[in-house]
């Protein structure tokens, strides 16, 4: 039989700070954890706060890919850190909170503020513009593959990868991002949504909707659920542009 | 319904945007073409320059129609700078921010957009500079002309530099018109763009290299013409017609 490996020591480095102490200043801490086999960041983390440092702050809920509520910077890239085996990297580690969003503490953030705001600000609902609330109406059929389509673009998680990952949104925080534009086309697909093409143009056909992306694709490359988002962009482009160059 | 009356700017200043360098980016490319015929012979250059003085069709060079031909080119490099200089990052912080970003992130595209500002930048200079002179001095185009404003008139630091940023930056700029109209996208994105981007890099590569052999073969005849610099080509034929002076 083969003689097993002994496992691996993970050097952890965590960006930590605490907003809400005035003594706290942004530092880094390392914390040594033995790898085992399968491990995810999420184990990692746990098994520091468990018998390391109960004080280190972070999201989990789902552990599965799910709710979002675990992205941070891993190495500098946002991801899911439960869906990230510690096999596929380097014994060194680091880890930071997503940038952009406010802060809780350590690699725990709000997202859910800024997620909500941009979903108010887009209108992420249909609007069907009928008077009155029918229950008793049936609902339209729809065609399977459009209904595929629309579920393909919903299964976004809102876990704010796509928006540390874009160098756009970093420099203009007001621009709505991957994730915003995604929710606008995942609406204008909907046959339900009775919103005329003027009116999604006055939504995000300016600088700070789909004119202000520039294109440079970090969001298609680390979206943890890995939507079309390249694409969709490019079809709202080019969707804004034939409205707004309507006369 | 009420008719929603939408700022139609944006969307405008994009389609310009996109337009223009696109223009200029295929046009660069004949461009290329055209100056490198100095390396079949000096005659196929001459025969290349006379044909855009209109030789061919007036039966006389007029430098005129290449002074209009330069003057649109610089028309549409302006507008091009002027819509594109929205997408500069505005001050100091927003260029931490940026430069942090590309650091940290390390991402591919991320940072094919930084050269493509860093050329665009240096380009506002020195695609104006070459515009210019072109533009004011039509007439002095040709295998030694061009070759004594490379060397005698020390056209050759600012031809290398403004070549490196051409070329960057149009191929990136090509390669982002793609991904961002989504054309050649296919039924994998994804698939289609790893080819874009080999084709990117190969398309640089390309114009690079004859970009640089074009420009070691005027340099060669400016310094072999260096003792006659100003002095104008004539085809051999015409020598042989006795014509030379
Ligand atoms: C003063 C000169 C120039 C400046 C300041 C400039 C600046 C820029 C900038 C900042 C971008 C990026 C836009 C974005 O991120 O959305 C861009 C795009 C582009 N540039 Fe230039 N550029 C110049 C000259 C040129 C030239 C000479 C060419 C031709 C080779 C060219 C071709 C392109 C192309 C094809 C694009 C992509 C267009 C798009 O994204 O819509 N540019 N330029
Ligand atoms: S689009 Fe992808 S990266 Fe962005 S929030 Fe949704 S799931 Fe996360
Ligand atoms: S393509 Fe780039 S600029 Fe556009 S949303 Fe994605 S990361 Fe941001
Ligand atoms: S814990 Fe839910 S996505 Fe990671």
């Amino acid at each position: 039989m083969s003689e097993e490996k002994a496992p691996r020591i993970l050097k952890i480095n965590v960006l930590r700070f605490d907003p809400n102490d005035e003594n706290d200043v942004p530092h880094m801490q390392t914390y040594e954890v033995e790898e085992a086999y399968g491990m995810t960041l999420f184990v990692v983390l746990n098994e520091i706060r468990e018998h390391q440092d109960n004080s280190l702050m972070f999201d989990f809920v789902c552990r599965a890919g799910i709710c979002g509520s675990c992205s941070m910077l891993v190495n500098g890239r946002p991801t899911l850190a439960c869906r990230t085996l510690t096999s596929k990297l380097d014994e060194n580690i680091s880890l930071a909170p997503l940038p952009l969003f406010k802060l809780i503490k350590d690699l725990s953030i709000y997202s859910g503020e800024w997620m909500r705001g941009l979903n108010e600000k887009l209108e992420t609902w249909i609007h069907d513009k009928e008077q009155e609330i029918n229950v008793d109406k049936l609902e339209e059929r729809m065609e399977p593959a459009l209904a595929d389509e629309i579920y393909e673009l919903d299964r976004c998680v809102e876990c704010g990868c796509c928006v540390a990952a874009c160098g756009t949104i970093q420099m203009k925080p007001d621009f709505v991002g991957a994730v915003g534009l995604n929710k606008v086309a995942r609406y204008h697909l909907d046959p339900r949504d009775k919103r005329e093409d003027e009116e999604y143009y006055e939504l995000i056909g300016d600088e700070n909707g789909v004119f202000g992306c520039m294109s440079l694709l970090g969001c298609q490359d680390v979206c943890p659920k890995d939507l079309p988002l390249q694409s969709k962009i490019a079809y709202l482009r080019r969707m804004m542009l034939t409205t707004g160059l309507k006369s | 319904m009420k008719q929603k009356v939408i700022d139609k700017m944006p969307a405008k200043l994009d389609f310009i945007q996109s337009a223009t360098g696109l223009v200029l980016a295929l046009f660069m490319w004949g461009h290329m073409f055209f100056v490198s015929t100095i390396l079949l012979g000096k005659d196929v250059m001459y025969q290349v320059t006379i044909f855009f003085e209109g030789y061919y069709f007036f039966g006389e060079s007029y430098p005129i129609i290449v002074s209009i031909l330069a003057g649109a080119v610089f028309f549409i490099f302006i507008a091009h700078a002027a819509v594109a200089i929205r997408k500069f990052p505005s001050n100091y912080k927003q260029y931490t921010i940026m430069k942090n970003h590309i650091h940290t992130f390390n991402h591919g595209d991320t940072k094919l957009w930084f050269w493509q500002i860093f050329t665009g930048f240096a380009m506002f200079f020195l695609g104006s500079v070459h515009l210019y002179i072109i533009m004011t001095n039509a007439a002095d185009i040709g295998p030694y002309a061009s070759a004594d404003r490379i060397v005698s008139d020390w056209m050759w630091p600012l031809y290398i530099l403004l070549l490196l940023a051409v070329e960057l930056h149009g191929s990136i700029g090509l390669y982002r018109l793609c991904v961002k109209w989504g054309w050649f996208e296919g039924k994998d994105a994804k698939a289609s763009r790893i080819k874009l981007r080999r084709a990117k890099y190969a398309v640089t590569i390309f114009f690079l290299t004859l970009g640089f052999l074009t420009l070691a073969a005027y340099i060669k005849i400016g310094i072999e013409h260096k003792d006659h610099a100003g002095e104008r080509y004539q085809m051999v034929q015409s020598v042989s017609q006795g014509v030379k002076i």
